[in-house]
């Protein structure tokens, strides 16, 4: 088996820490891209946070957006021209804290976008504050007794959430910590994808992803993390599938 | 001669605005400008445009900062605490230098203020109002017939400039009728291509639209010398205004929109009334009219500046003028439109 770097993904190394999981997931973004051969007309919207760099990684077009605001500027791109691949690629406080209106109504408008959302429940590029999606009891910067004993709220659960409303047309969270996880995290890109080129509408993967630095623990200890304390308050699955004939 | 109708301020830009081949619109109810969404969700589909009603200020702003970016001519409205909300859109979209229109159709403040037209936001417009060092170029019409032919200006000054342009009315001008003559439109030849444009990289090596540069001295530093090379070329070939009796004037009023038609009232009768005075109007707020201000000082003995608001475009005129002559300021807050005969009595204080 031989391994070779997506042609949508450029030739550079990655700022990211030792076990981040942006990593996986760009190369998973780039490999659908090659494989759906969409490369020439994909438009990528960069978050603020620690993917703001996107476009150093991606061989496409890129738009660096202000904090949250993708799904608007994403929206722009997509309505003046709909022969475009667009999507998102976010991170948990740019989506669930600062970007929660701009999300919620872009799902709710069915906007034919693929949003790619890495849930790590940290604010990683700000150095380890508390995000909308850490956990109970997780100590961040600004949750130095653990999240929920000072009033901070409970995680905010996006799958969920969006699943509520009637035009999204795929939600599904995933993983991306062991050789299957990842595997189904790339089939579900792949999905949201390719229903955006068939026109469907509005599809979201959210994938649990893994902070060692801010997080405080060994790279091997933090897939631990996701896949058994994550999962618990993200659970794995899809939450919504039009295409799904029942 | 083309057709003339009536038409509101509001209905005008808009007018102006489909001619001018605008491809997307997104914008968020406030008063007094929700005739400019209202009309364009009707008429801008129908000429082959997007229309949004967009979540919040920041959304629509958001949603234009895409629209421009993947090569749309593309527009936004509000009012003052609306475009306060856009104002951090519009640094972006200043600094990754992409063309749009913004109008602002001012109405009183601060805060939640009133829904009355007023012209306290000539800081908002002129002074970048977003962070960092950037620029509008913005243009204050005082008739509707105006707005119609500043809209369709405004779109090519920000493709020509690569820079967002504000459209700065106010509420009276923008719920008043006049009659319009519509225009038709056509494009200039000298717009530069939209080489820059997010279109998917077939051919070409991936296009970027960022704002974000790490390093201070080698690229942050460059970006806004670069940036501020723009402007001062700006500032260099573009400056509109109006001049109204100031030939032999002794007085001279300075007034910008509609303050200025009451101004320019005033002027009139005064001189029934044998005042010498004239009136200076600036279409470009920024840049300001700087020079024809500074040569009328050579000549006219006083100043006045007449706007609704508190004191804003006045320290522009002081700039102009550096001390050469007195300039007295008539403002006020709220929202409200002074008479012809306050502004008389005005320049007869200046006459004493």
């Amino acid at each position: 088996m031989k391994f070779t770097r997506p042609k949508s993904r450029k030739e550079a190394s990655t700022h990211y820490c030792p076990g981040c999981g942006h990593g996986i997931v760009h190369n998973l973004v780039g490999e659908v891209i090659d494989e759906l051969g969409i490369r020439e007309k994909t438009v990528g919207t960069a978050p603020v946070g620690c993917a703001v760099l996107l476009y150093d990684y991606f061989n496409c077009d890129v738009i660096e957006c202000a904090h949250g605001r993708i799904p608007a500027v994403a929206t722009g791109i997509k309505r003046v021209n709909p022969e475009l691949a667009v999507f998102c690629y976010t991170g948990d406080g740019d989506m669930l804290a600062i970007g929660t209106a701009e999300i919620i109504h872009a799902a709710n408008r069915g906007e034919n976008i693929t949003v790619i959302f890495v849930n790590n429940a940290i604010y990683g590029m700000t150095g380890g504050q508390m995000a909308p999606t850490t956990l109970l009891n997780q100590k961040s910067t600004t949750t130095p007794l653990g999240r929920g004993n000072n009033e901070e709220g409970s995680p905010i659960r996006s799958c969920e959430l969006l699943a509520t409303l009637d035009k999204p047309y795929y939600i599904e969270r995933v993983m991306a910590t062991s050789p299957q996880s990842i595997a189904k995290a790339k089939s579900a890109l792949k999905k949201a994808f390719q229903n955006q080129l068939d026109d469907r509408g509005f599809s979201l993967v959210e994938i649990l992803s893994p902070c060692p630095t801010n997080w405080g623990i060994a790279p091997k200890e933090a897939l631990k993390f996701v896949e058994e304390d994550m999962t618990k308050t993200f659970p794995i699955g899809v939450f919504k599938d039009k295409g799904v004939r029942v | 001669m083309t057709e003339k109708i009536l038409l509101k301020g509001n209905q005008a830009l808009c007018e102006a605005a489909i001619k001018a081949g605008l491809n997307f619109y997104g914008g968020y109810p406030i008063t007094p400008q929700n005739e400019v969404p209202e009309y364009l969700s009707s008429k801008l589909p129908k000429a082959g445009g997007i229309f949004i009603q967009a979540e919040s200020e920041l959304a629509a702003i958001n949603m234009v900062f895409g629209a421009s970016a993947a090569g749309a001519r593309a527009m936004t409205s509000s009012s003052s605490p609306g475009i306060s909300l856009k104002q951090e859109g519009i640094s972006y979209i200043a600094a990754a230098e992409l063309p749009c229109v913004i109008a602002n159709m001012v109405r009183g403040g601060p805060g939640l203020g009133n829904i009355a037209g007023s012209q306290s936001d000539y800081f908002q417009a002129t002074r970048g109002g977003g962070h960092g060092d950037y620029r509008l170029i913005v243009l204050a019409p005082s008739s509707v017939q105006e707005i119609y032919d500043l809209t369709m200006k405004a779109f090519d000054l920000a493709d020509y400039w690569r820079n967002p342009i504000m459209i700065l009315g106010d509420g009276y001008i923008g719920q008043m009728v006049e009659p319009v003559e519509l225009k038709p439109y056509t494009q200039p030849e000298n717009l530069p291509a939209k080489d820059w444009a997010l279109t998917g990289c077939k051919g070409r090596e991936p296009n970027v639209v960022k704002t974000l540069f790490l390093y201070p001295q080698d690229s942050l530093t460059k970006r806004n010398i670069e940036l501020e090379k723009k402007y001062k070329k700006i500032r260099e070939e573009l400056s509109l205004y109006e001049e109204y009796e100031t030939q032999d004037a002794e007085i001279i009023v300075i007034a910008y929109g509609i303050s200025a038609r009451v101004c320019k009232g005033a002027v009139k009768k005064a001189r029934t009334e044998g005042i010498k005075a004239g009136l200076i109007r600036p279409i470009t707020l920024w840049p300001f009219p700087k020079k024809v201000i500074s040569q009328a000082a050579e000549k006219a003995e006083r100043f006045l500046v007449v706007e609704m608001s508190m004191g804003q475009m006045v320290e522009d005129v002081k700039l102009a003028i550096n001390c050469k002559k007195p300039v007295k300021h008539y403002g006020f807050g709220g929202g409200w439109i002074p008479d012809v005969e306050d502004i008389v009595e005005k320049i007869k204080e200046l006459k004493k």
